[in-house]
């Protein structure tokens, strides 16, 4: 009797910890959605910033986080798609891949700040790209590649063995066979790996304060030696630095709105999709 | 011919080598740039006096440049936050691995990783707008920006990565185990607690360390909402300045090249240590996890 008075009381207590959870992300979305609402307009997507930020659009901000994501996949995605490849095709095991594994798992861990301080040194003043969407692109592709590399891990290891041996059996070599038969099958996994971290770059503020930011544009950065806005800098700057709080904080929640949006969008559509390839598979 | 194809073989695998270092290459990058920025300082400052110096007025005509409040202030935020994400993240993860209904399961494990995605600057806006007025007038604070408003907040921001992990870890524990437990008599919530719950403890505690390791490292949260004095905290009601709100709001004003750019450097450099050994300490911990379950990989 006792012992199911205590389930009954340690069921109820984990059904509140859910429930706790729930209600906290669940308010944090529901307070920007509510408020953020008003701040949508056509207007507010596509036309530049005006009056000294208290009216006008974020245009140049939305496209500026576009930018530096772009700019970071294109030059993450074939890095981290390529060391994928080396540590699952050629050399799935030894000391060396222990400490190139360790290191992927170590710069997974470094904090953001601490990336923004390394594209400062590196890229800004040792390379002089200068505060560029370059820096901060490269900044960004460094930050995301190990959570690329172990996407794309996952989705090699789940091209089955037999493909590989039936292809090596009829006389391709390894890399015919990797770039024929492996690469291919892998190739849904690996994208979904992609968008994955487009959510995770797209809303990563503390790496490109020092290498890319900008709180105002007249327009958009013509190249990519330019400074950027962009969208979660824009928020943290109006709420930091604006002179207007009353007419800026409504601007903030509507990039809030915006980011949010984006964010949860790319990465739901990324996490049921491999939900549904990993019940294929499986 | 036949040579042809060998050579071109060798190159491919030796191009894919070359870029599997990257990772390596980028990190020893990282630690070398943080020394070599620092570096000048220590020429100025001792180390000792730098670690446990209770002042940092890095702009005053005669500057000082102890770290000790900023340091503690982080441990102080990282501390609160756990007394938030520990109960709630690894609750939630029990609940989703003993509780939940199948139907719940494949809507709620999902549910956690998206939610995981929110970015940091959302979290420090909302612990601007809502949360920082909110417990300014429950607690008739000077001030909402303070200890307290950041611990919530982040650790609200580090539940869903605390859960998601700690879920991993007890669905790595084998059945037999949840079965053999069954075979004697105990009930579910027995099991749960005494056989599954320590059978994954110490990948339950990896995932807690690695949640540790986010709060601490965490930087637009507590720049926006920890208050930003520099002075080693007496309460969780008072505004502070954790060592990465530091680096991001002064990075702005430091002459590049100048002792108080090489000074935001050496913090840096120590989040960095202490991240890593964070890392370390957790990866440790996740080997002996998997010898113990026996499980490869």
């Amino acid at each position: 009797m006792k012992k199911h008075i205590s389930q009954r009381i340690g069921f109820g207590v984990l059904w509140l910890c859910m429930a706790a959870t729930l209600f906290f992300l669940g308010s944090i979305i529901y307070f920007i959605v509510v408020r953020g609402a008003g701040a949508l307009s056509w207007q507010f997507l596509t036309d530049v910033p005006r009056r000294s930020m208290t009216a006008g659009g974020v245009a140049p901000a939305i496209a500026g986080t576009l930018y530096l994501t772009m700019g970071a996949l294109a030059f993450a995605l074939p890095l981290g798609i390529a060391c994928a490849i080396y540590l699952n095709e050629y050399s799935p095991k030894g000391s060396v891949v222990n400490i190139i594994r360790m290191s992927i798992n170590n710069l997974a861990g470094v904090p953001s700040v601490v990336f923004g301080l390394f594209g400062l040194a590196l890229f800004v003043k040792f390379f002089k790209f200068g505060v560029s969407i370059l820096s901060g692109s490269l900044t960004l592709g460094i930050l995301v590649l190990p959570l690329i590399i172990s996407a794309a891990q996952e989705a090699l290891m789940a091209v089955p063995q037999s493909l590989r041996e039936a292809s090596l059996a009829l006389g391709a070599t390894h890399w015919q066979t990797i770039k024929r038969i492996v690469l291919p099958n892998a190739l849904p996994g690996i994208l979904t790996g992609a968008i994955l971290s487009i959510g995770r770059i797209a809303g990563e503020t503390a790496p490109i304060l020092f290498t890319a930011a900008t709180f105002y544009n007249r327009g958009f950065p013509k190249s990519i030696f330019d400074e950027a806005m962009a969208l979660p800098y824009h928020i943290y700057a109006l709420m930091t630095e604006g002179t207007h709080p009353d007419k800026q904080t409504a601007i903030a929640y509507g990039c809030a709105l915006i980011l949010l949006l984006l964010v949860l969008a790319i990465s739901a559509s990324a996490i049921i999709i491999r939900q549904r390839q990993r019940r294929y598979h499986a | 011919m036949k040579n042809f194809t060998k050579i071109k073989e060798q190159i491919y695998r030796g191009g894919f080598t070359a870029l599997a270092f990257s990772s390596l290459i980028f990190l020893a990058g990282i630690i070398l740039l943080l020394l070599k920025e620092s570096l000048p300082l220590f020429r100025h400052v001792g180390f000792f006096d730098f670690i446990f110096g209770r002042a940092w007025y890095p702009t005053a005509s005669v500057p000082e440049w102890g770290i000790f409040p900023l340091i503690m202030a982080s441990f102080w935020v990282t501390l609160g936050a756990l007394f938030i994400c520990v109960p709630l993240g690894v609750g939630s993860a029990l609940y989703i691995h003993e509780i939940a209904s199948v139907r719940q399961r494949v809507f709620l494990k999902p549910l956690i990783e998206i939610l995981a995605s929110i970015p940091s600057v959302v979290y420090g806006f909302f612990g601007m707008v809502v949360a920082a007025p909110f417990l300014q007038q429950a607690f008739g604070l000077p001030t909402g920006l303070c200890a307290l408003t950041a611990s919530i907040i982040l650790g609200i921001m580090a539940i869903p990565t605390v859960c998601s992990l700690a879920e991993d870890a007890l669905s790595c524990v084998p059945d037999s185990f949840r079965e053999a437990s069954y075979a004697v008599g105990a009930n579910r919530w027995q099991t749960l607690m005494r056989v599954v719950l320590p059978a994954a403890g110490s990948g339950v505690s990896t995932a807690i360390i690695l949640g540790m390791s986010r709060a601490i490292g965490e930087t637009m949260t507590v720049l926006m909402v920890a208050g930003g004095a520099a002075l080693v905290p007496r309460s969780f009601l008072e505004p502070v300045r954790p060592m990465t709100s530091t680096i991001a709001a002064e990075m702005g004003e430091a002459v590049m090249g100048s002792l108080h750019y090489n000074a935001l450097f050496s913090i840096g450099l120590v989040l960095f240590v202490i991240t890593f050994a964070f890392n370390i300490i957790a990866e440790i911990v996740c080997k002996r996890f998997r010898l113990k379950l026996g499980i490869d990989r």
